[in-house]
């Protein structure tokens, strides 16, 4: 496990994802102490939720870069195609 | 020669120049209705209303050619002087100038054109410089959460990245417009990918983690900006993951190699930039369902071990009892050994006291004694006055008989001290035989007299087999038996050595008899 020091918010979605499969993986072969397990299974709840959120956040957003007059950094305005 | 010309030429139909002209036009328009010609281009001209001008020749003859605006516009490559092309087109005629010309549909490089030799130097070039190495590829990120994409606004290319793009996963998409075609391409383009590039990690606009340099399919001039060293060098240099889309799969442009990952289409490019966002989301319920039904498994199994061994630990409560029961058991045996003991002790002292004379009769026989002794004494006594009084008869007249007297007192006096005497002498025996009984008790106990016969020494017993202990108990002649440790022989008793005591002084059978 990429230990607990990680929080979960912390972690990207294929992150969270391969640790999430790394620990069912782990608690299906029934390894490890009945204290781990239960930590695992803690950390996977976690993970589930994690990335579940990342999942649902998931919405299209299409915007334009827009250079402004007189140069400075970009902007960016709605797309319209 | 002179009749027949005039002859003819009056047979001929005399034509307007116009008429002519038509007729010409019809024939040569019919006849070379379409046409593939190679040529050097020479002079090419273009006009300002869209129409292309320009000369086809070769070593021996030159053919005027037009490309009309629609056409022009549509070319694959723009004439340039030199070119060596194959134009595809019809022969028409332009009467008003009495000409013959082709029109122009399409325009080929001919063989290996100079435009693929340029980009192969071009390509090879920058192969040896390492902007196409392997080792600058960058993995493209599983789950991107903005994408750039660079490319024209308008056209179809964008809407079927966006299309795709929100079939398999909507993502944050930032479009940065630019030509794809044409001279200024690609400036803005490599401007473009430059300027994802500079944006700041945490800038009022969000840095993409991907970008897609997309075009639409066309000719190879259509797709030269994106061979371009301009281009293709931003490419190389982007710290952004880049995926190239250009053109349709057939077509390969320099920046394909630039980039670290060459979609065949710009739809393809979205599919490869993005998972499918409803197979990660059943992944990630399957996940879930699988880590349930593990630790579910797995408290189970606890519990069932849990209660195998609970099982295994037993009913404390019988422990007890077991332990108790054995507890009782061995105070039982310990009481009756010690009972059994006791008992035996017991049994020892009343056997030991069963042997032990009464006081009663040791007395009786003392006195028995004493009254002997006295008997004796007084017979001797007797005697002695007897012949006293013979001494006193005799001597009766010499003799008072007051010295006789003192001594009769004076001996009843001895006599009854020596009565006193005796009496403590019986008690100290007594005391000392009971000692003594029990130190043979003992000795009887630890061990026998057959051990010592072992040992070698011989058991000695009169004919009335009562053991002789000394040799002053014997007399010259006396049989006795003799046991050895395997068995019995009689002998008789010799004469015996001096050093053996006599029997001792007086009164000896007084001490004898107690015995």
């Amino acid at each position: 496990m990429t230990e607990q020091s990680n929080t979960v918010e912390a972690l990207s979605f294929e992150e969270a994802l391969a640790e999430l499969e790394q620990i069912v993986g782990r608690l299906e072969s029934g390894q490890g102490s009945l204290d781990d397990a239960i930590k695992a299974y803690e950390r996977g709840s976690d993970l589930k939720k994690h990335c579940q959120k990342k999942l649902d956040e998931a919405r299209m957003k299409v915007e334009k870069i827009r250079l402004p007059e007189g140069d400075r950094g970009v902007e960016t305005s709605e797309f319209e195609s | 020669m002179q009749d027949r010309p005039t002859k003819l030429l009056d047979n001929l139909p005399e034509l307007s120049v116009s008429e002519l002209s038509n007729q010409v036009k019809r024939t040569v328009e019919t006849s070379f209705d379409r046409v593939r010609v190679r040529g050097e281009i020479s002079r090419p001209s273009h006009a300002s209303s869209g129409h292309i001008y320009l000369t086809l020749k070769d070593d021996k003859a030159v053919l005027d050619a037009v490309c009309w605006r629609g056409n022009a516009q549509r070319l694959s490559i723009r004439p340039e002087e030199g070119m060596e092309v194959i134009c595809t087109g019809k022969i028409t005629t332009y009467p008003g100038r009495s000409k013959y010309q082709m029109v122009i549909e399409q325009m080929e490089l001919a063989g290996e054109g100079a435009l693929l030799k340029l980009l192969e130097d071009r390509r090879r070039r920058l192969a040896e410089e390492g902007l196409f190495d392997e080792q600058h590829k960058r993995p493209l990120p599983y789950l991107p959460r903005v994408i750039g994409v660079v490319t024209s606004p308008t056209g179809a290319v964008i809407r079927d990245i966006l299309h795709r793009l929100t079939d398999r996963f909507p993502v944050h998409v930032l479009v940065w417009p630019v030509l794809v075609q044409g001279d200024a391409a690609k400036t803005q383009i490599a401007a473009a990918i430059e300027g994802f590039n500079a944006l700041a990690e945490d800038g009022p606009v969000p840095r993409p983690d991907l970008l897609i340099v997309a075009r639409g399919g066309g000719s190879l001039e259509d797709l030269w900006a994106f061979n371009e060293e301009e281009v293709v060098r931003a490419a190389a240099a982007s710290q952004i993951p880049l995926i190239s889309a250009v053109g349709h799969e057939t077509d390969t442009t320099l920046i394909d190699f630039a980039s670290d990952y060459r979609a065949p289409t710009p739809t393809a490019a979205a599919e490869v930039a993005v998972p499918v966002r409803v197979e990660l989301l059943a992944q990630v319920m399957d996940d879930e369902g699988r880590l349930f039904n593990a630790i579910s498994r797995n408290l189970g199994e606890a519990r069932t071990r849990l209660e195998g061994y609970a099982r295994g630990l037993g009913d404390p409560r019988s422990l007890i009892e077991t332990r108790a029961q054995t507890v009782d058991y061995l105070d039982q045996r310990m009481r009756a050994a010690v009972m059994r003991d006791l008992d035996q002790r017991a049994l020892q002292v009343a056997r030991l006291a069963d042997r032990l004379p009464r006081p009663e009769t040791q007395l009786a026989k003392v006195f028995g004694n004493l009254a002997v002794i006295e008997q004796r004494l007084t017979s001797v006594g007797d005697r002695r006055l007897e012949r006293g009084q013979t001494l006193l008869d005799r001597a009766a007249t010499q003799l008072r008989p007051e010295p006789i007297a003192r001594a009769a007192r004076q001996a009843a006096v001895d006599l009854h001290r020596s009565g006193d005497r005796l009496e403590g002498a019986v008690d100290r025996v007594i005391s000392d035989i009971t000692i003594k009984l029990g130190g043979l008790d003992d000795l009887l106990r630890s061990g026998s007299f057959e051990r010592t016969l072992e040992r070698g020494f011989a058991l000695v017993r009169d004919d009335a087999g009562v053991p002789v202990m000394a040799a002053s108990e014997t007399k010259s002649g006396q049989p006795v038996t003799l046991q050895f440790r395997d068995g019995e022989a009689t002998a008789v008793i010799g004469a015996r050595s001096k050093r053996v005591r006599s029997r001792g002084d007086a009164p000896p059978e007084a001490q004898e008899t107690l015995f």
